[in-house]
């Protein structure tokens, strides 16, 4: 296998883009990214993207976002695991260039939501939970992670202001970051005090819809010496994993078996613990779900997340800060582009361009991407110079 | 095309038919055709318990639009006695008395009503014993 780096990336700012329409978003992040890159041709792309099917009406995205990009002719598929697409799609970008099959790859995520209203929106994010025995009987997306919280607080004794405390830091965090859709500071009780969407969970417990992309260009560490001028910034670990995709299937309701599994696969490939660990890029789809994640990730262990989040350590300048860029919850959660926004992230700070959000002497940064109500996890480790 | 796909849900929906595994006795609710715990191929079918404890539970104040008349309504994963576990509203309950360990019967109700046509889907939701 090939050593692989990452020489470029590229997203502009998220939230409403009413003026634009899927393959505008896709190609400005694509073309960022390239440019980024110092790359003069791609030999083949991967976009994450749950469903522009539900969203735009449209599928076959491959070779739409491929020809609008100008590169038609070389392989492009869509990847989809739900909202962790863009997760996926890198590791099989990773997996391309460490193969040997391609030299320089495109990874690309995107969603256009906000050409439904809220109740279709509803439902296209609901098809990722089991549609014939959880959506049937009328459970929505936050409704499942409210149960999952729900059972996090009868076992450890978790409270509503634990929770609040991960809205709250990642809109700090998402203040400082120009791309993010709702960059306002927000306080425990204004969470508190937002409306109910399922209890425990309130709106500002959860990740907003957004319309957005991001884009990222990998090739072999010794090509990227050759090509790029920026620090160099490589894969040293990825893993990926699967659980029931139904939640009331799991032995154990607030626990994050997929993210558990993915996690040891990327450590194990890095050879690193997390205690090597300097920042992190994790799933906040809800505050409950970076509590359960920092838990799953060996962060902090199993119960105390509640407490972990609340003492400061996943705070910059914390022992190891969380969603530096304001997470899916400040920064916006088009689902198929957060996995590859993730990356992105992860990369500015590995390089020392995250400005006024900037982790000191950031070195090794974990990337965690999720779907469904934790279905399928997929974890990148990443080393800077 | 949607009636093929409610009335082969019918023995689940109505009945609660499980599989359960002959070799290990893991109880599969729907049926498998592979036991996910030990891979055999081999299930005697059985009905699930109507009666069991609530796990965890919330209150779902934005619904998808087929629930829009019943919201907020309260749903909740229930561990029924002898095995299987459902993700299931539970009804007939003033809210602030549902809790984590309570004990609850399934009853045979309306669910939703899908498409255009508007197909009644039926089902089990509980209720407090």
């Amino acid at each position: 296998m090939r050593d692989v780096a990452i020489i470029g990336v590229g997203m502009q700012k998220w939230g409403e883009l009413w003026k634009k329409s899927l393959r505008d978003i896709f190609v400005e992040s694509a073309l960022l990214a390239i440019e980024d890159a110092g790359a003069d041709r791609i030999d083949s792309m991967y976009v994450g993207c749950m469903t522009s099917g539900l969203f735009v009406g449209q599928e076959h995205i491959g070779s739409l976002l491929a020809d609008y990009l100008g590169v038609a002719s070389i392989p492009a598929t869509r990847i989809e695991t739900a909202c962790a697409s863009g997760g996926a799609a890198f590791r099989l970008g990773f997996m391309e260039v460490a193969s040997g099959m391609s030299d320089i790859v495109l990874v690309g995520g995107v969603e256009k939501m906000t050409d439904v209203g809220g109740d279709e929106a509803t439902y296209a994010l609901g098809t990722a939970a089991d549609q014939e025995y959880e959506g049937f009987n009328g459970v929505t997306f936050p409704g499942l992670y409210a149960m999952i919280a729900r059972r996090h607080m009868h076992e450890f004794g978790t409270t509503p202001e634990q929770l609040a405390q991960v809205a709250v830091k990642n809109h700090e965090n998402g203040s400082k970051n120009p791309m993010a859709q709702f960059p306002m500071r927000i306080t425990v009780e204004q969470v508190l005090n937002s409306v109910m969407v399922a209890d425990p969970l309130h709106i500002l417990d959860c990740s907003p819809i957004t319309d957005g992309a991001a884009a990222a260009i990998l090739c072999p560490v010794e090509m990227a010496k050759k090509i790029s001028q920026k620090p160099l910034v490589k894969i040293i670990g990825s893993g990926q994993a699967t659980d029931t995709i139904a939640l009331h299937d799991r032995e154990d309701l607030a626990y994050l078996k997929s993210t558990v599994r993915a996690a040891e696969m990327a450590y194990k490939m890095a050879v690193k613990t997390p205690e090597n660990i300097d920042l992190a890029e994790v799933h906040d789809c809800f505050t409950i779900a970076e509590i359960c994640i920092t838990e799953a990730l060996d962060f902090v262990e199993k119960g105390k997340g509640g407490p972990f989040v609340e003492s400061g350590a996943t705070s910059i300048g914390g022992k190891i800060p969380v969603n530096t860029s304001g997470g899916l919850k400040s920064k916006g959660h088009p689902v198929g582009a957060t996995g590859v926004a993730q990356v992105i992230e992860i990369v500015h700070q590995l390089r020392g361009e995250a400005g006024n959000r900037q982790v000191k002497d950031a070195k090794i940064g974990l990337i965690q991407n999720m779907g469904g109500s934790g279905g399928s996890a997929v974890v990148h480790i990443l080393e800077g110079e | 095309m949607i009636a093929p796909r409610i009335w082969r849900a019918i023995p689940q929906r109505y009945r609660y038919e499980a599989g359960k595994c002959k070799k290990c006795g893991k109880i599969c609710f729907p049926p498998r055709l592979i036991c996910p715990a030990c891979k055999s191929k081999e299930f005697e079918t059985i009905n699930l318990n109507r009666t069991g404890k609530v796990l965890t539970y919330t209150i779902i104040r934005v619904p998808p639009s087929q629930f829009k008349d019943e919201a907020p309504y309260a749903m909740g994963i229930v561990e029924l006695d002898g095995g299987g576990r459902i993700n299931t509203q539970i009804v007939d309950c003033d809210f602030d008395k549902i809790k984590v360990g309570m004990n609850v019967k399934m009853e045979f109700r309306r669910i939703q009503a899908e498409g255009e046509a508007g197909v009644i889907g039926y089902g089990y939701k509980c209720v407090p014993v």
